[in-house]
Parts: C-alpha cells; sequence; structure tokens
C-alpha cells in the first residue's frame, strides 16, 4: 500500500510540473501583454519596460518559469532598491493587478469554495445516494417512478437556471433566507450555514440527480449478482442482504465518482458562485484570466489540478480499502 | 525441452508413414511469458506456454486438451497471431509466420482461421449474419464468381442454415446457429486450417452433437486441418485424429487418438481421461484421483510440472526434466521418466491420496 | 422464535415436490418455467435432475429454497420440506429454513461468494444467522471447522482469506462448507462442478459423496452432465421444457431409457468408449422456448417417432405415467409395445445406452 501511494504521488509531481509548463506556456503565446494592461492608455513604452522589470517579465521565458519554481520552494525577492519585495516560500508571486500576494488571495478565497462543495457534497451524497438505493430496492413502484421522474428534471436542469428559481423563491419573492453570503465557519457556525444554503442546495440537487440514477442502476445491478443470492440462500434477512452484501459492492463505483467530482469542484464552481456573488476560487480564476494576471492564473489553475490529483490518490486508496481485489494487484 | 535449429529427429515428429505429406503447420519450441506485477511490485513471469513443438499435416485434426491454465487457448492465439509469442516459432504452409507483419499476414489469414468459443461474443450484434459472413471476403477484397451474396448463401448452406436468412441479426439466432455462423464465417476464404478454441462447450448436449457433426462432415469434405482446443476429452476423441495433452503450459503426450484414449502412458493423461464422468458407468468407477490443483504458472515445479500431483514421482522428477520423446516402445512421444504400461482400465483402481 | 413441528425423525421422503408449477409473468408473455413437476428425496439419497439450459430444472430448486422473487413468480402446488408445506408460507418463516434445514451450493463459486468479505467471515455469518447466541468466537470456531472438513488445508489461516485467493476447486469447496455448516438435511447443488476443470470436479463430487455418508442429508443435484448425474445420483429426473418427461432410478433412466428425448440426449453425448468415428446421433432442433411452448409434448417438433400415433403428441400433453417398471415414469404418447420395439431395434445397439 505505502509503495503503492509513493508511486502515485510521483506521478502525481510530474503531472503538476506538466500542467505548471504547459500553464506558462499557454500565457505567453497570448499576444496581449499584461504590462500593458496593467499601466493603462497613456502609457509610453518605458514605462511599459519598467512595469516589465517589475513583474520580472521581461526575463526569457525559461528563466521566469525557474524563477516561479523557486518561489515556490524556497521563495523570492521581486524587483531591487526602493521596489525590492522579498516573498517568503511558498511563493506564488504577487497579483498583477493589486500587489496582492497571491498566496493570500487564495487562502481567502479557498474557505469559500471550500465550504461551498463540502457542503454541497454531503447534501447530494446523501440526497441521492438514499433515493437510488430506495428506489432500486422499490423498483417498478409509484415511489421509483417519482424518483426516477425527479432525477431526470434535476440532471437536465442548468446551475444557472435552478440557482436563480431558488434565489427568487426563497430569497426575493418569500424572504425565507437571506441572500448568500460568506461568514467563516470558525467565526459563527450558525451564518455560515445560512448564508450557504442556497448554493448547497442548488449543488445539491442538481448532483444529487446524477448520484441517484448512479446509485439505483449500481444497486439493480448489485441485486442480481450471484452473491446477492447466496447471501439470501443463507437464511439472511432481507435488511442484512441490503445493507450488508448489495449496498457494500453497489457503493463501489460511487466513491469513485463521488471523489473525483468533489475533487474537481474544489478547483471552482465558477457558476455557482458567480449567481450567488461568493467570492470564492472559480471566480477569482475567471477574473485573473480576464486580466492576464499571470500569477493568480497559476496558482489557482495548479490549485485545481492538486486538487484533481490528490482526488484521485485518495479515490484509489479507498477503493483498495473497499475491494480487497484491489489491494493485491 | 530443447530443440536444436528448429529441427526435430523423425521419431519425435512421430510419423510412422514413410509418405506422410509434408506439415501445413510446423511449431517449434513455442512459447509466451507473460510479464505481471508481482505482490511485492517486483516483475514476474507468467509461463503460460513454455516450448511446444508439434506439427499438423493437412487434412488433419490435432486436439489440444488440458485443464484451466495449461495455455492451450493461449496456444491458438499464438497460432493465428491474434497474441505474439516470446521465442519458438511457427511455420505455415513452408513459410515461417512467426514475426510477419500484417500486409504479410493477409494472405495467409485466408488460409488460417479461428473459431471462438462464445458465439454471443464473437459476433458484432449490428450486423446482419450475411455481412458477418461477407466480411472476411470484402477486407480480402475477394469477388467471388456469382457474387458476395451468392457465396454467403452457399455458406450459410453448407454450415445447415437457411441461406434466406441472411439479412437477420445474430440475437434472432439460437447459440447452436449463432456457432455455425461462426463456422461460416471461418469457412468464407476456403482456409486450409481452422484453430477452434472450445467451439461447442458453449453449448447444450444436444446442440453440442450437432455441430461436432457439422464439423466432422465439414472436416472431410473440405479436407480442412484443424487445431482443435477443448477441455472436453470426450468431445476431442469424436473430432481428433491426433491428441496433445498439455500441462501447465508443456505438452506432456501427444500421439494418434487410438494411443492416447487406450495405452496412455504419462500419468496426467490416465488422471485426467478417468476422472470424467462417464455415461456409461453408473457409480462411482475406480478413478484415479489427482490431489490438489495445478500449481501457478509463475513459479512451476522444477522437473517435471505435474510432479506435485503425481503418484509415481520420485526425487529425480524435481531435477531433470523429462523429455518429449517415445518411451517404452508406445507410438505416442511422453514426457514422462515413469511411463505407465498398458490399456487404460488396468491403472484405474490405483488411487492417490 | 416460530415453534417448528418435529421432524427430524419424520417419516418418509425429507423433500417432497407435488405438481410444482412456477410461472413468470413478462412483457413478452406468460413463461411457465415449470409445469407441473413432482418428485421427493429421501435422507441420505441423490436426485440427479437433468435437461437443458431452459429445462426448469433450476427454476426448481430455486423455488424449494423460496428464491424467487414473490412479485414476478407465481408458484403453486406443494413443496413439502421435513413435514411443513412450504408454499404459501411467509417469506420469514421459510427465511428461518433457508441455510438451516435446506441449503444451496452454486455454479460459479467465484460469483456467488462476496468479494469483499473474507471466506471465513461469510461462513461463519450463515452459522451465526441461525444461531443468534453464538459468538464471534464461537462460529470462527465453527467455520474452521468446515473448512477443514471440507478438505481445505490450513483452514484457520484460510479463514481470513478472500475468495479470489482462492482457486476455482478450493473455492467451491468453501461453497460448500458454507452450505453444511448449519448441517441441513436437504442440500440442493446447482452445477456445482460445471465451472471447474475435470480433476478438480472429481475431487468435488467425491467430497459430496463422503459429506452425504456422513450428514445423511438428502442431497438434489442440478446438471446438464449425464456422466456426473452417472456416478452420483440415485435416482434421475429428466426435465424438458418446464416438465418432467422420464423419472426413475438412474439404472432405470440411463441403463434402460424409455422417453425418445432421453435416447437424443444419450446418443449426443460423445464418449470415451465405443466407436470414435461413428457421428453422434443428435437431437434435430433447438430447446424450445418456454412462452411459446409447443403445443401437446413440448418434445415433439424434434421427435423421431411423434408421428407414430396420429395427432396425439400434437395436442395432448402426456402424463407422466409408470412403464415396465416400478418407479420408472414416462411421459409419452408412444404406445408401449411400439416404445418397446423402438428401444430394442434402433436404441439399445447405438450411442452410450448400450
Amino acid at each position: 500500500m505505502f509503495r503503492f501511494v509513493l508511486r502515485r504521488l510521483v506521478v502525481a509531481a510530474v503531472t503538476l510540473a506538466v500542467i505548471s509548463l504547459v500553464t506558462f506556456g499557454l500565457f505567453f503565446a497570448v499576444p496581449s501583454s499584461p504590462a500593458k494592461v496593467m499601466c493603462g492608455k497613456n502609457c509610453t513604452t518605458e514605462d511599459i519596460a519598467q512595469v516589465e522589470q517589475r513583474l520580472g517579465i521581461d526575463q526569457p521565458l525559461p528563466r521566469q518559469y525557474a524563477d516561479f519554481v523557486k518561489g515556490v520552494f524556497v521563495g523570492r525577492t521581486y524587483g531591487s532598491g526602493d521596489f525590492r519585495q522579498d516573498c517568503p516560500a511558498p511563493c506564488l508571486g504577487y497579483s498583477f493587478r493589486n500587489n496582492q500576494p497571491v498566496t493570500e488571495i487564495i487562502t481567502q478565497r479557498l474557505p469559500v469554495t471550500l465550504s461551498i462543495v463540502f457542503g454541497g457534497a454531503v447534501l447530494w451524497l446523501a440526497l441521492g445516494i438514499s433515493l437510488g438505493m430506495v428506489s432500486a430496492l422499490r423498483r417498478g413502484t409509484v415511489f421509483d417512478r417519482a424518483a426516477i421522474g425527479i432525477t431526470l428534471a434535476g440532471a437536465s436542469m442548468q446551475v444557472y437556471f435552478f440557482g436563480l428559481v431558488l434565489l427568487y423563491l426563497l430569497v426575493y419573492a418569500t424572504g425565507l433566507l437571506p441572500f448568500p453570503s460568506y461568514t467563516p465557519l470558525t467565526e459563527n457556525p450558525a451564518r455560515w450555514a445560512v448564508g450557504l444554503l442556497l448554493p448547497w442546495m442548488t449543488l445539491g440537487f442538481l448532483n444529487s440527480a446524477l448520484y441517484a440514477r448512479l446509485s439505483r442502476a449500481q444497486m439493480l445491478e448489485t441485486l442480481s449478482e450471484d452473491f446477492v443470492r447466496t447471501a439470501r440462500a443463507k437464511g439472511l434477512s432481507t435488511r442484512q442482504v441490503h445493507t450488508r452484501h448489495a449496498l457494500r459492492a453497489a457503493i463501489t463505483p460511487i466513491v469513485t465518482i463521488a471523489g473525483l467530482d468533489i475533487g474537481t469542484s474544489l478547483g471552482g464552481t465558477f457558476i455557482t458562485e458567480t449567481i450567488f456573488g461568493l467570492q470564492g476560487l472559480g471566480k477569482a480564476t475567471v477574473e485573473a484570466v480576464q486580466f492576464l494576471n499571470l500569477p493568480v492564473v497559476m496558482a489557482t489553475v495548479l490549485l485545481a489540478a492538486v486538487f484533481i490529483v490528490v482526488a484521485n490518490i485518495v479515490v484509489d486508496v479507498l477503493y483498495a480499502v473497499i475491494d480487497p481485489r484491489v489491494r493485491l494487484n | 525441452m530443447s530443440t536444436v535449429n528448429g529441427r526435430l529427429p523423425a521419431a519425435i515428429v512421430g510419423e510412422p508413414e514413410p509418405r506422410a505429406p509434408e506439415a501445413l503447420l510446423r511449431v517449434r519450441g513455442l512459447t509466451k511469458h507473460f510479464p505481471v506485477r508481482g505482490a511485492l511490485g517486483g516483475r514476474a513471469l507468467v509461463r503460460a506456454v513454455d516450448g511446444l513443438d508439434f506439427d499438423v499435416r493437412p487434412g488433419e485434426t490435432l486436439g489440444l486438451v488440458g485443464e484451466s491454465g495449461c495455455g492451450k487457448t493461449t496456444t491458438g492465439r499464438m497460432l493465428v497471431r491474434l497474441l505474439d509469442s516470446t521465442s519458438g516459432s511457427i511455420e505455415f504452409a513452408g513459410r515461417d509466420i512467426t514475426h510477419a507483419r500484417r500486409g504479410e499476414l493477409r494472405p495467409l489469414r485466408q488460409d488460417l482461421q479461428i473459431i471462438f468459443q462464445d458465439p454471443y461474443a464473437s459476433l458484432n450484434p449490428r450486423h446482419t449474419v450475411g455481412r458477418i459472413v461477407a466480411m472476411p471476403l470484402q477486407v480480402n477484397g475477394i469477388n467471388p464468381p456469382g457474387g458476395t451474396k451468392k457465396r454467403v448463401q452457399e455458406l450459410l448452406e453448407l454450415v445447415g442454415l437457411n441461406p434466406e436468412h441472411y439479412n437477420r441479426y445474430p440475437h434472432e439466432f439460437s447459440g447452436g446457429q449463432r456457432q455455425r455462423i461462426g463456422i461460416a464465417r471461418a469457412l468464407a476464404l476456403r482456409p486450409k486450417l481452422i484453430v477452434a478454441d472450445e467451439p461447442v462447450s458453449a453449448l447444450d448436449v444436444s446442440i453440442q452433437a450437432q455441430v461436432i457433426n457439422l464439423l466432422r462432415d465439414l472436416q472431410r469434405d473440405l479436407d480442412l486441418a484443424f487445431v482443435f482446443i477443448a477441455h472436453d476429452l470426450a468431445v476431442v476423441r469424436h473430432f481428433c485424429h491426433r491428441v496433445a495433452v498439455m500441462y501447465l503450459g508443456k505438452i506432456v503426450e501427444i500421439g494418434d487418438r487410438n494411443d492416447i484414449y487406450q495405452h496412455p502412458q504419462h500419468p496426467y493423461t490416465r488422471a485426467l481421461l478417468s476422472a470424467i464422468p462417464d455415461v456409461t458407468t453408473l457409480g462411482p468407477a475406480g478413478r484415479i484421483r489427482l490431489a490438489g490443483d495445478v500449481p501457478t504458472p509463475l513459479n512451476p515445479p522444477s522437473g517435471c510440472r505435474f510432479r506435485t500431483r503425481c503418484w509415481k514421482a520420485q526425487d529425480h522428477c524435481a531435477t531433470e526434466e523429462p523429455a518429449l520423446i517415445t518411451r517404452d516402445g508406445g507410438t505416442q512421444l511422453t514426457a514422462c521418466h515413469y511411463p505407465e504400461r498398458g490399456a487404460l482400465s488396468e491403472t484405474k483402481a490405483a488411487a492417490v491420496g | 422464535m416460530v415453534k417448528l413441528p418435529a421432524s427430524r425423525s419424520g417419516e418418509g421422503p425429507y423433500l417432497r415436490v407435488k405438481d410444482l408449477r412456477v410461472r413468470f409473468d413478462t412483457e413478452d408473455g406468460v413463461v411457465r418455467a415449470v409445469d407441473g413437476v413432482s418428485f421427493s428425496v429421501e435422507r441420505g439419497r441423490t436426485l440427479g435432475i437433468v435437461g437443458e439450459s431452459g429445462s426448469g430444472k433450476s427454476v426448481t430448486s430455486l423455488a424449494i429454497l423460496g428464491l424467487h422473487n414473490a412479485k414476478r413468480a407465481t408458484i403453486s402446488g406443494e413443496i413439502s420440506v421435513g413435514g411443513r408445506q412450504l408454499v404459501g408460507l411467509p417469506e420469514e418463516e421459510v427465511r428461518r429454513l433457508r441455510g438451516r434445514d435446506m441449503a444451496m451450493i452454486f455454479q460459479d463459486p467465484l460469483s456467488a461468494l462476496h468479494p469483499y468479505y473474507t471466506v471465513g467471515r461469510q461462513i461463519a455469518e450463515a452459522y451465526r444467522v441461525h444461531h443468534p447466541r453464538a459468538g464471534r468466537r464461537e462460529a470462527r470456531g465453527r467455520a474452521v471447522e468446515m473448512l477443514g472438513r471440507v478438505g481445505i488445508p490450513q483452514p484457520g489461516k484460510r479463514f481470513d482469506q478472500y475468495p479470489h485467493e482462492f482457486s476455482g476447486g478450493m473455492r467451491q469447496r468453501a461453497m460448500i462448507a458454507m452450505a453444511l455448516v448449519n448441517d441441513p438435511d436437504l442440500l440442493i447443488a446447482d452445477e456445482p462442478t460445471t465451472a471447474l476443470d475435470v480433476t478438480v470436479q472429481a475431487q468435488i463430487l467425491d467430497l459430496l459423496e463422503d459429506l452425504q455418508q456422513e450428514f445423511q442429508s438428502a442431497i438434489i443435484l442440478i446438471t446438464h452432465d449425464l456422466g456426473v448425474v452417472s456416478q452420483v445420483a440415485d435416482d434421475v429426473l429428466v426435465m424438458y421444457g418446464g416438465r418432467a418427461v422420464e423419472h426413475g432410478s438412474v439404472e432405470q433412466v440411463l441403463r434402460r431409457p424409455q422417453h425418445p428425448y432421453t435416447w437424443g440426449l444419450l446418443s449426443s453425448v460423445p464418449s470415451l468408449h465405443g466407436d470414435a468415428d461413428a457421428d453422434l446421433v443428435p437431437i434435430k432442433g433447438n430447446p424450445p422456448s418456454l412462452i411459446n411452448l409447443p403445443s401437446g409434448c413440448a418434445f415433439h417438433p424434434r421427435c423421431r417417432y411423434a408421428d407414430r400415433n396420429g395427432d396425439r403428441s400434437r395436442t395432448d400433453v402426456p402424463e407422466l405415467r409408470q412403464v415396465v417398471e416400478r418407479g420408472h415414469l414416462v411421459a409419452c404418447h408412444l404406445p408401449e409395445a411400439a416404445r418397446q420395439r423402438i428401444y430394442r431395434d434402433e436404441i439399445a445397439q447405438v450411442g452410450v445406452a448400450r
């Protein structure tokens, strides 16, 4: 198991290096210069050159990349003399836009996205899996058909539509909920939860639709497996057969998909954040791309990649924990 | 077993008749090792097939029998080049096809066909039967006289299907009929040799007999050579002129049908034959009981691979691998230091703990 | 606890099935998977049920254990196990018998065992479900004992291994250990050796025989392999299209078969003896669809002799009646004399029935 994780970590490091290189390269393939964007309309060539020097983008590309990597691991120093700025590791640079350290931006934005995604995930997994399992066990009943109908609607809806409908119904029309806002969990848990309830419900409902369909299909497949018949032949009660034997086998593929889904969402739930005006990572990424804000783009892209890579490893480890057949190979 | 220059003395090829025609298929030292990752992350080799020598003459049927894991299916796949061999050579119609490339293989494909076990999985469900059977003709750019459709209908008729059904889909046929479709497809190019991998094992008893009879008729009428891979020795007996018994990637005994079934020399062949429950004997007959399972091909026993389950094994068997040669005046080749003698029935009582 | 009638010392056959019918209503129509089958098995005896795919042999066995989905299958007739009538009994009561008084061994032990639980745990679970007061340790001890009993070396160590770490033969032994852990009086083995190699099959058949000697259970062995039946069965039931076509002792059915279908089966089977160059004599056509079973005798479209008694084979379903010997039942319209003549002139010489 240890070797397995180690091997995966090495692969992960290589993946991240490649992603950072590609992002870096892509950025410089864009014709317009961030210095020009920052400097404004009435900039002389000298002004631009100065800005470029300060941003460190006057250097050749490989050098810049090396500086970036150095900054991440040991820290780096920008400019010289009066403009000298020490940036300790892990240094992701400064925002081109407002000179804010990128690490600071990340630490501000990350908790927002984490809160949205984890809250939403709890909701969508609990709702989706239980709905799916119950409709599988009551296949063909009214409950099952209703569940299929609702999930079909959910699966075909979009965040920006459903989110806005919820916003209208629960905030503007009835005032049941306040407009979504982010309060750190450590500050006031109740306000944290109330403020994020709407995005949770939006994500929860839409994603649970997919999970319900998946769980239902998985459970139906598992129920027709030979080992379920064996369990019944042993004289186990229906409940024991379902929970001990069927559920455990049916849940495995769901764990995989849930892990990857959560990993991907952590990179940013841009649409949800935008609709509800929450300052999360997704929004930060899109804004940074609009302004050619290289340091922020680099950081958010890499962070998203880290989440996906880590989610992959976690899923693999979980898989090995659940399925003993994976453990040996 | 080792072979010098891929040539074996006449005794080993085992052809008593001097006018024996040139072999259609000549296999020497055929080996397949699959690399796998071991439990501790190390590399290991599965010795699936480990040095096979055999010939198949035109119009002859060779049965390749053995239990699961003996390498018979891997061998079949190597023969039609669905798998590349690790070492050894395969000569077909006088040409070495061991490493032939796709383009070079194409003309050979016409002469060398395969029939698979599972008639459900080996037919494309979205193609009509006519298209399935015509596919080999089209792929090879062959325009038979009278047109493809006429040829397809002839083929369907040949295998006992209604030629009017050429535009039906595989799911409209029963298991036995699907296997007939597979056979028609294999026959489309008028091959000289067919590798049949467990062609009747998935079929019901009554259907199995129909397909065996069909294959026998085709074999006789078209003078086809077969490599017939099966685990059922009774089926092989009804179809094959010669039989090779495999154990853990090696041939342990090869010879004419009568020798193998009536005077088997290798203890494994005897055990295998006596383990088959036969309808003609009621009640538990004096069967030879082999203890345990087939060992893993990852780490096969040294010397004779069968020694761990053999009741005649001596210390000698662990150190020296027995060559596949004629022994004790038998006409078949046997890889055993202590071959059995006499007719099969005489060892029936020998029980093994 | 439900109070159960004293049954262990009951007289007569342990299992008695009378006019069993199992019907499935599907979108394509009604499937009469089992259509009026009767048989009985005494303790210490083995009944072989033989048939091709779709003959209803597996459906029969699942019906005895009450494993059909009650919503989809309609079961009628009588199934009496140790004197208890199972048809119509509430699920909860059948459940208590399952695994305790009657147990089952399935065809493919790899898919029949749960891949995520250790073999030992699955056996212990079967024990504890019927011994609610047994502790974990007692259940483990019992499971290890059973693993040893079915010939698995190092049972203590094997207890903690997963099914995929067992070989095919060992897995089937573990399956047998699980079925026998509660010492059932009825054991149903559904194609228990079909997925195994012949040398391993021989081991497993021996083991079943040994265990039967020891536990005196009644065994139903379901198989398509007449060879297997000839080795271990005392009685044989031949099924076709959901009905019994021939029933009798193994001697009667395999040595002196009287039904054209049994004749056909026996002459289709390749044998290790006799003339290897002679063609096999297959049954023409294909097994019937259960949704659209041929009228009259379901076998008539494939039967060589269906024309010999006018239209009767096409219109009337033949009853299972005694022929010649006591206990030998055959469902065929052929007149006794005609059948005897056909058997003597055409069947006795060819095929393995000889």
